[in-house]
C-alpha cells in the first residue's frame, strides 16, 4: 500500500513534530510512506471564511498531488472532514464536473489518523509507550464531520503505562474555528476559558487531541496562563516508545 | 420607531442587528451573572432534551421524515397555501397576505380597531415578536398584553427576548421578582422568588385580563393545509384561554409554518416537545378551524423575505424550522452571549442564517461569522438543517458584497488572496513557512497587530520549530 501523509499548513509550517510522529508511526507499523512535497493546504481557511473561489486551486493542487496513491492519512480531523465534505462541493459548484469526481474518489482513501490505524489497519495497540496522565479533547470536526467516536479511545487505552483521565463536557467546542478565533475574539476567549477550567479540573498533564488546530488554541490559552499542563498531538502520544518517550 | 432606545427597519421588523455581533458580544460576555443565568438554564435543557430523545430509537428517522415532509411543502408551497385558503375561508375565516412587516402591521392594527378594542391579549408567537407588533400596536394607542410567562417576565421588564422559547432566559428567578415588585398592578409585596408563587402571581395577573379581553392575537407552530387547521404548541395553558375566550382571534403565521396533511402532524408532534422543552409531549396542545359561531377569526399570512428565502436553493432549508430552539441550547456561543447579541428576534445558531437569509445579507453582515462552525445545531435539528454550510455559504455571500461594494479589496480579501497564491506554489510556500520561524523573536510579544491581536488578547503564540517538517523530510526524511 502506497501511504501519503498529508501534514496540513499547520503541521508543516509549527507543528513539524506531529508529522515527524505521523511518519515514524506508519513506519513501526511497517508500511512505506510518503510525503509530497507538491502538497499545501486543504483550502479550508479560505472556505469557512467565505472565500470558497480561492480554495478552488487548493483542491486541485491535493487532488492531484494524492491520486497516485493508496491512501492518505491526515493527523487531523477538521482538514480530513473539508477534504471529504467540502472539495468535490467546491468544484461542483464551480462547474467543473470532472475534478469533482476525481476530488471525491480521492477524499474517499483520505483518512484521519486515528480512522486510518483503527479502520484501514485493524489496530488499535499501536505498540506506543507513554506514562503519563492524560485528557483528551475530542475536536468538533473529529466528532461531528468525521464521526471517528471512540477510536481515538481505544487507540489511547492500548498505549501503555497510560492514565487516561474522562474529560468533563468534551464535546464542547474549545473556541478556535479558524479565522473565528480573530473575528470572534472574545468569544472564543470565554469558550477556550470553560476549556481550561475542565482541562484542569481533571488533574491531567497533557491535553491531546487529533487536531493541531485545536491544540494550538487550548496550547496558547494554557500557556499564558502558566498552567503546566502541556498539550499533545495523538499522534506524537502513539509514536512515543519506551526508548523514545516524549 | 425606537424599541428599547434601539432604531428598528420598519419593513422587516425586529431582523435587523443595529450592532455587529463582536460588538454586542462583548457586553454579554462582560455580563457575570446574565453568564451563570445562561449556562445553568442551557446546562439543565440540553441535559433534558438529551435524557428524552436518547429514548426513541427511530429519533434519526424522525428528524428525516420532518426535513422530507417540510422539504415536501416547501417545494409546493403556492399550492398548499391556496388550500389552507380555501380550506379557512369555507369554514368562515377570513385569511390576509401580508408581504412584510409593515403591512402585516397595518392589518392586525385595522382588524383590532374594527373589533373596537383598545387592549389585545397575545399568545406567545415569534412571527408578532418579527414583525414589532406590539410597537406598532402601541403606536395605534392599542395595548397588547403578553400571556406568556416568559414573554409577560420580558413585556414587564421593558427587555427584548432573548431565546425563542424561553424569552427571558437571561433572568433569574430574584430579578423576576423584582420586575413583578415593579411593574405589575396588585401584586402582593410580600412575594417571594419561588417559583410556584411567581406563577401563581402571574396567573392571578392574567385571569383579569382574559376575562374582559375582546381580541386575542396568536402566532401558529403548524396549520394542516388540507384542513384548514391551526395548531399552538404551549406549556402553561394561557394560550388556549386566548384562543377560546375573546371574540375576535387573530393569528399571524409565517407562509412556511404549514404541513400538507394531519398524517404528517404526528412526526412533530414527537419531536418538537422533545427538542424544545425535553417533555415527551407538550402539555397543551390547542388546533382551531375557522371561526366557532359568535367568533371572528383572521389569518394573516406573512412573507417578509421567506419568499426571497425560498428562491435561493443554500438558503431555502432554513424554511424548515420549527423554531424548537434547540440548536440554541446546544451552541457555544449563543450560551456565552445570550440572545440579544444577535440583534434580531431570532437568535442563536438559526438566527445566525435566518435573519440574514430574510433581510439580505447586507444587513446583517456579521451574523454568518457568529459561529465556531463546531456543528452542534446541526446534529440537535429535528428538521436536519445544515446550518454550518448555510453559515459557509452565507460568509460568502458578504465576502462578495463587500468586493462589489469596494473597489480595492479589503485587507482580509487581500490576505486571503496572498495565501491562496503562496499556497498554490510549493516553492513560495516552503520559503513562506521557512521565514514563519522568525516569529520565534515574536512569540513572547503579548500585542500583536490587528488582527492577529484578537489572538494575541488571549493566547500564546506556539513556539514554531527549528525547521519545517518539509525541510526535515528533504534533509532526511526519506531515510528509513
Ligand atoms: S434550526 Fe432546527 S434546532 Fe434550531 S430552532 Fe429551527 S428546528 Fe429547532
Amino acid at each position: 500500500m502506497r501511504i501519503a501523509v498529508f501534514a496540513t499548513c499547520l503541521v508543516d509550517g509549527l507543528f513539524a513534530d506531529v508529522g515527524k510522529a505521523t511518519i515514524a508511526l506508519l513506519r513501526r507499523l511497517g508500511h512505506d510512506v510518503d510525503l509530497p512535497l507538491e502538497q499545501t493546504c486543504c483550502g479550508q481557511m479560505h472556505v469557512n471564511t467565505g472565500y470558497p473561489r480561492e480554495a478552488l486551486p487548493l483542491v486541485r493542487r491535493y487532488v492531484d498531488t494524492f491520486a497516485r496513491y493508496d491512501a492518505v492519512v491526515a493527523p487531523s480531523g477538521s482538514c480530513t472532514g473539508a477534504i471529504r465534505h467540502q472539495h468535490a462541493e467546491l468544484a461542483g459548484a464551480a462547474g467543473d464536473a470532472t475534478l469533482a469526481e476525481a476530488a471525491r474518489e480521492v477524499a474517499s482513501r483520505t483518512f484521519e489518523l486515528s480512522e486510518f490505524l483503527v479502520d484501514r489497519l485493524g489496530v488499535t495497540d499501536v505498540g506506543a509507550y507513554f506514562p503519563h496522565r492524560v485528557t483528551y479533547h475530542p475536536t468538533c470536526h473529529s466528532l461531528r464531520l468525521l464521526r471517528v467516536g471512540d477510536r481515538p479511545y481505544r487507540l489511547l487505552r492500548a498505549v501503555r503505562g497510560i492514565e487516561l483521565v474522562e474529560l468533563p463536557s468534551a464535546d464542547a467546542c474549545c473556541g478556535f474555528g479558524g479565522t473565528f478565533a480573530l473575528k470572534n475574539g472574545e468569544v472564543s476567549t470565554a469558550m477556550l476559558a470553560d476549556k481550561m477550567r475542565c482541562i484542569l479540573d481533571t488533574g491531567a498533564g497533557v491535553c491531546a487531541a487529533g487536531d493541531a488546530s485545536c491544540l494550538m488554541h487550548i496550547g496558547g490559552g494554557l500557556s499564558r496562563l502558566q498552567a503546566g499542563v502541556r498539550t499533545v498531538h495523538l499522534a506524537e502520544i502513539l509514536a512515543s516508545t519506551e526508548s523514545s518517550a516524549a | 420607531m425606537t424599541f428599547l432606545g434601539i432604531p428598528t427597519a420598519s419593513s422587516t421588523g425586529h431582523l435587523r442587528a443595529p450592532r455587529t455581533f463582536p460588538e454586542a458580544a462583548h457586553d454579554a460576555l462582560g455580563n457575570a451573572q446574565l453568564r451563570r443565568n445562561l449556562g445553568d438554564a442551557t446546562a439543565t435543557i440540553r441535559a433534558k432534551r438529551a435524557g428524552v430523545v436518547a429514548e426513541l430509537p427511530d429519533w434519526e428517522q424522525l428528524r428525516a421524515a420532518g426535513a422530507a415532509i417540510k422539504d415536501e411543502t416547501l417545494a409546493h408551497l403556492d399550492e398548499y397555501l391556496i388550500q389552507l385558503e380555501e380550506q379557512v375561508t369555507e369554514r368562515g375565516g377570513v385569511v390576509h397576505w401580508a408581504r412584510d412587516a409593515d403591512e402585516a402591521n397595518r392589518t392586525v392594527v385595522e382588524l383590532v380597531r374594527a373589533a373596537g378594542a383598545d387592549e389585545v391579549v397575545k399568545v406567545k408567537s415569534m412571527a408578532t415578536q418579527e414583525i414589532a407588533l406590539n410597537e406598532a400596536l402601541a403606536d395605534a394607542g392599542i395595548t397588547a398584553l403578553e400571556t406568556d410567562l416568559a414573554e409577560l417576565i420580558v413585556q414587564l421588564g421593558h427587555d427584548a427576548p432573548s431565546h425563542i422559547l424561553v424569552p427571558a432566559i437571561h433572568r433569574n428567578r430574584s430579578e423576576i421578582r423584582e420586575i413583578f415588585l415593579r411593574e405589575m398592578a396588585g401584586v402582593d409585596p410580600a412575594l417571594t422568588d419561588d417559583p410556584r408563587a411567581l406563577a401563581e402571581a402571574a396567573r392571578t395577573y392574567l385571569r383579569r385580563k382574559f376575562l374582559s379581553a375582546q381580541v386575542a392575537i396568536s402566532g401558529a407552530n403548524f396549520a394542516v393545509a388540507e384542513a384548514g387547521t391551526l395548531c399552538v404548541f404551549e406549556s402553561e395553558g394561557n394560550g388556549r384561554m386566548c384562543l377560546t375566550l375573546p371574540r375576535t382571534l387573530i393569528t399571524v403565521m409565517g407562509i412556511e409554518k404549514l404541513v400538507p396533511t394531519w398524517r404528517d402532524l404526528e412526526v412533530f408532534l414527537q419531536t418538537l416537545p422533545r427538542s424544545s422543552t425535553g417533555e415527551r409531549m407538550n402539555p397543551y396542545t390547542s388546533m382551531w378551524t375557522g371561526a366557532t359561531e359568535g367568533q371572528q377569526f383572521h389569518l394573516v399570512l406573512l412573507d417578509n423575505g421567506r419568499t426571497a428565502t425560498l428562491a435561493d436553493p443554500h438558503g431555502r432549508s432554513a424554511l424548515r424550522c420549527i423554531r424548537c430552539s434547540a440548536c440554541l441550547n446546544v451552541c457555544p456561543v449563543y450560551e456565552r452571549t445570550g440572545g440579544h447579541a444577535y440583534g434580531s428576534v431570532y437568535p442563536g445558531p438559526i438566527g445566525a442564517v435566518l435573519s440574514p437569509q430574510l433581510t439580505g445579507v447586507e444587513h446583517n453582515p456579521t451574523l454568518p461569522f457568529a459561529s465556531s462552525l463546531c456543528g452542534a445545531c446541526f446534529d440537535a435539528c429535528p428538521v436536519a438543517i445544515d446550518i454550518p454550510s448555510m453559515l459557509i455559504h452565507l460568509r460568502a455571500q458578504v465576502v462578495d458584497a463587500k468586493r462589489e461594494a469596494h473597489h480595492t479589496p479589503t485587507p482580509e480579501a487581500a490576505i486571503m488572496a496572498a495565501a491562496a497564491w503562496t499556497m498554490n506554489r510549493p516553492r513560495w510556500w516552503a520559503r513562506g513557512l521557512r521565514a514563519a520561524r522568525l516569529s520565534r523573536f515574536v512569540r513572547r510579544r503579548r500585542a500583536l497587530p490587528p488582527p492577529l491581536s484578537a489572538w494575541t488578547a488571549s493566547r500564546d503564540l506556539p513556539d514554531p520549530p527549528r525547521e519545517t517538517l518539509r525541510d526535515w523530510w528533504q534533509r532526511e526524511g526519506g531515510v528509513q
